[in-house]
């Protein structure tokens, strides 16, 4: 499965997650609190510095993680544009832009095994109350696995569908189908579960 | 507490992985120059095909994932990033939408299965959503109701409308090919 981790190793991947993500609600608040010109520009100088530390080929990376920002930005702009609060619009854009890049930073350096850690460590306290967290555990790492899977069944329904038609492109239509296909996997996958054991293994441990 | 069954994780799961793949069908755009997806059709699904507590949680498992670091919105955007800009409603609303589309799902059992889902995309996956996401950009842009109904909900209601349309039409096709097998009127 492809994750948004960077392929280039960086000084932050080796920074503990749980540190990570506790600096990122620390910096996302003062971004939010912060109401001058001066300060979000600032703020944005730095983010594009952390950037850059890794090299270029990360910070262009970076840069295309945030292209979707863009249009929201571009939004935003012409709306304060339209009702005359320049001054306002400016720090809520370089705010949007440098809150996202951060967010960014952190996903773009943190291992999907290390986030999955972290989450595990968040339901600590569940368990301790006695609730299971397996079937959480066994559910992300069944999504996981059946996008794939899914992804490939749909490819084959819009193959065949294609094969059928003659517009080109089945969009929506395969949507039924692909319901169908998951209601289906999901009770072939739930027997074998069952057979296999079921979530009762944690009772075990 | 009612014990949960390997059957409602594995569906869950499974309709997290649909919302995903459904991301990815190519979007189309919208007269007023809005991209669709057929990702809300995702989430409208999750409430009508598997009631309201499954469909609110495979919502909110897929949520988790993206988060988390896994590319499934469409254009392939995901990460924390995500939470922070100020539509960002319109993402944390997906449990919230899909559960509503269950509970009206399953309250209209009397009715048809198109006309229950048709009131259940539309009450979840338009009404229940767009009320968190315009609280939301309220919040955090800041902005006042009428900028956040302008530049927040209006461009995106028309493929929504499509959506919901479609979401009974998928729902019905369902109840018909597999006759009592939608966990939402199970």
């Amino acid at each position: 499965m492809i994750t948004l981790t960077s392929p280039v190793e960086t000084v932050f991947h080796r920074v503990p997650a749980g540190v990570k993500l506790g600096l990122l609600c620390v910096a996302t608040t003062g971004l939010f609190l912060l109401g001058s010109l001066a300060g979000q520009l600032a703020a944005l100088g730095l983010v594009a510095a952390l950037y850059a530390l890794p090299g270029a080929r990360f910070a262009r990376a970076g840069l295309a993680a945030l292209r979707p920002v863009a249009l929201f930005a571009a939004l935003i702009a012409v709306w304060h544009l339209a009702t005359g609060t320049v001054a306002e619009g400016a720090v809520i854009v370089l705010r949007l832009v440098s809150a996202v890049a951060l967010a960014n930073l952190v996903t773009m350096t943190t291992r999907l095994s290390d986030m999955l850690a972290v989450l595990h460590g968040l339901t600590a306290p569940l368990r301790r109350l006695g609730l299971r967290t397996r079937p959480l555990e066994l559910a992300i790492s069944l999504v996981i696995r059946f996008i794939p899977v899914l992804s490939a069944k749909g490819a084959a329904l819009a193959e065949s569908y294609r094969a059928r038609s003659p517009r080109r492109r089945p969009g929506w239509r395969i949507a039924a189908p692909l319901a169908g296909v998951a209601l289906d996997d999901a009770e072939r996958v739930a027997e074998a579960l069952r057979a296999r054991g079921g979530l009762s293994e944690g009772a075990k441990r | 507490m009612k014990r949960i069954s390997e059957r409602d994780v594995v569906m869950i799961a499974l309709f997290a992985a649909l919302v995903a793949v459904l991301g990815l069908v190519p979007k189309l755009t919208l007269a007023s120059g809005i991209p669709i997806t057929a990702q809300t059709l995702g989430i409208m699904l999750c409430g009508t095909v598997l009631g309201a507590w499954r469909g609110a949680a495979a919502a909110a498992l897929f949520c988790l994932l993206t988060l988390i670091g896994l590319p499934l919105l469409a254009g392939g955007r995901g990460g924390l990033g995500v939470l922070l800009t100020p539509w960002a409603g319109f993402f944390v609303g997906f449990p919230v939408a899909a559960f509503v589309a269950g509970l009206v799902m399953e309250r209209m059992r009397r009715l048809p299965v198109a006309v229950g889902a048709a009131a259940g995309a539309v009450i979840g996956g338009i009404v229940a959503l767009y009320a968190v996401a315009l609280v939301w950009y309220m919040v955090a842009k800041p902005a006042d109701l009428g900028e956040a109904v302008t530049i927040a909900a209006l461009p995106f209601i028309p493929g929504d409308i499509i959506k919901a349309v479609l979401a009974a039409l998928v729902t019905q096709a369902l109840a018909k090919a597999r006759p009592g097998a939608l966990p939402s009127r199970g």
